[in-house]
């Protein structure tokens, strides 16, 4: 970038352009860059050694603990996501098409305080409220149903990452839905096409972008969060956050955390990309 | 035109109870946190102050808070200073290697936040900054300065270029227009990206467990006391943090808000 410096680029241009490169360099950059290198680093007697070695790669590849976990950690993120999209919709489609400017800037301020209450403790919340004595078995318990497990299972997990994901994936597909041209809606349904067959044939086409991406950032947000696994589901099938965890905070094994975590990232890069191609991709037949 | 109106009162409903679902767990906590029984259910116990009585009175989570206040208030201003460098770089520029360069501070909210915390945690360690509460400054500045980046540029988008241009021919240097044109145009937005910055940070708790060492912040706090066992002070402490954030967040919107509504009008 030096080499050609453009006429333009004197004092003033990079002392707003230069903090945020050295910045994030040395503290974003770095940071990634060192846990790369890490995951081929040795322990020995408890004590990280600098080196090039495929060993923790070697080991945690062939543990079948790893994969089961990898694969667990991705179904489960997956269903959150499916769970997420499906239970979003209906109310984003309500606050998109059939709600007041007003009331659909209301709903999103609404949805947007979640994000700043502590998700740890709206996750001991519901610890509280799904326990075997808890409300809801004590409501459903009035009513002659249950108890209930809930807490410790999939379902539990569930729970803990819809309160995560469900508020921004409403955002997302509301702020999508509601910025379609509504004409083209008004024009489906004048050529007498049914309700159903508009929202699949002309409303989710044109929101395919938005909803994409609202589906991954919900599948990065469950895939990374060991709060809810760890709490709401027990942990029984570690995901891999919990095993990040684990191998950090116990045993010193850094450098498998790292395996561990580039593993994850490289997931996310791979479901990304796949996703931003899908969603950008042209419709069959368009110029 | 019925079918349409009982569809809309469905859908109604459907929201509602979305709304329920997301603002159960919160309003919970706090009737929780007033609750005398120490594993409550229904019927609720009586009124009880008992658990902020015991955090109150609890010298680590004062050290705990007064950290959370210091890290959130320093994040903050560094976020705040890197977000408006990136937007006003982006604004007025155009250079090559402008996608690394937007991507490179963009990127970090969306690496999961325990990836980010084992990075920075081998990172610090190997370059002797670890579990001190700047470590966690620092930490925090990275995630969040995309939050304090967005909203000054949205405010820059409402900017017209002019302005600027029309301020050099009228003798005013590049300092000088930074000074008394561009920088009073985005207060708002920078009072706003402060508030929310600091907001995030308060609230964040992954990256400090792992890089704050003994330099507790209050969430860090609620995750140990989480671990051990059901302890209704964690809904109270919950409950002072909620607070907090929230009114970070409310006067956020309205710096953000309020202007944007003067600008439409003038």
């Amino acid at each position: 970038m030096f080499s050609k410096l453009s006429r333009k680029l004197n004092l003033f241009a990079l002392t707003w352009r230069l903090p945020i490169i050295i910045w994030q360099f040395v503290f974003f950059v770095g940071p990634v860059l060192f846990m790369v290198a890490m995951s081929f680093f040795l322990v020995k007697n408890y004590r990280m050694t600098e080196a090039f070695e495929f060993v923790n790669w070697s080991k945690m590849m062939n543990r079948g603990y790893f994969w089961d976990s990898y694969w667990y950690t991705v179904f489960i993120a997956a269903v959150s996501t499916v769970c997420a999209m499906c239970i979003a919709f209906p109310a984003a489609f309500a606050l998109a098409f059939r709600a007041s400017d007003s009331t659909r800037r209301w709903a999103i301020f609404l949805l947007i305080i979640p994000f700043f209450t502590s998700y740890l403790v709206r996750t001991f919340s519901w610890f509280v409220i799904l326990s075997e004595s808890g409300v809801v078995n004590a409501m459903l318990g009035s009513i002659g149903l249950g108890p209930f497990t809930m807490l410790n299972t999939n379902f539990g997990t569930l729970v803990g990452y819809m309160t995560l994901t469900l508020p921004l994936v409403v955002i997302l597909q509301t702020v999508t839905m509601a910025n379609i041209d509504k004409t083209l809606v008004e024009a489906a349904r004048n050529l007498g096409c049914s309700a159903f067959r508009t929202i699949w044939q002309v409303i989710i086409p044109l929101s395919k972008t938005g909803l994409i991406i609202a589906a991954i950032f919900c599948f990065i947000l469950s895939f990374g969060d060991f709060v809810a696994p760890f709490y709401l589901g027990g942990s029984q099938e570690p995901t891999l956050p919990i095993l990040i965890l684990d191998t950090t905070k116990s045993g010193q094994q850094w450098p498998r955390a790292a395996v561990v975590a580039i593993m994850m990232m490289l997931t996310l890069f791979a479901i990304a990309f796949i996703g931003i191609a899908l969603a950008y991709r042209k419709p069959k037949g368009a110029k | 035109m019925n079918a349409n109106r009982t569809l809309n009162v469905i859908l109604g409903i459907y929201v509602a109870l979305i709304f329920a679902f997301v603002f159960a767990p919160i309003i919970f906590s706090m009737i929780f946190s007033f609750n005398s029984q120490r594993f409550p259910t229904i019927p609720l116990g009586e009124f009880s102050t008992e658990w902020y009585a015991k955090i109150l009175a609890d010298p680590d989570v004062w050290e705990a808070a007064l950290n959370s206040l210091i890290v959130s208030t320093c994040t903050a201003l560094i976020a705040t200073f890197l977000g408006f460098c990136t937007a006003y770089s982006d604004f007025r520029y155009n250079f090559r290697f402008k996608g690394p360069y937007l991507a490179l501070i963009l990127l970090p909210p969306t690496i999961p936040l325990i990836i980010m915390a084992l990075a920075m945690l081998a990172w610090f360690s190997k370059i002797g900054m670890s579990g001190q509460l700047y470590s966690v400054i620092i930490a925090h500045s990275v995630l969040t300065a995309p939050f304090a980046m967005a909203v000054i540029r949205l405010r820059l988008n409402q900017m017209d270029p002019d302005l600027e241009a029309a301020a050099w021919n009228l003798g005013g240097s590049e300092w000088q227009t930074m000074r008394s044109v561009i920088i009073p145009f985005c207060k708002p937005a920078i009072a706003s990206a402060l508030f929310l910055t600091a907001a995030v940070s308060f609230d964040e708790f992954a990256v400090s467990w792992f890089v704050s060492g003994l330099n507790k912040t209050l969430p860090v706090i609620i995750l140990e006391i989480v671990q051990g066992n059901i302890d209704p002070q964690v809904n109270a402490i919950g409950t002072f943090v909620f607070l907090i954030s929230m009114t970070l967040v409310v006067l956020a919107q309205v710096f953000f808000a309020s202007r944007q509504l003067k600008s439409i009008r003038s």
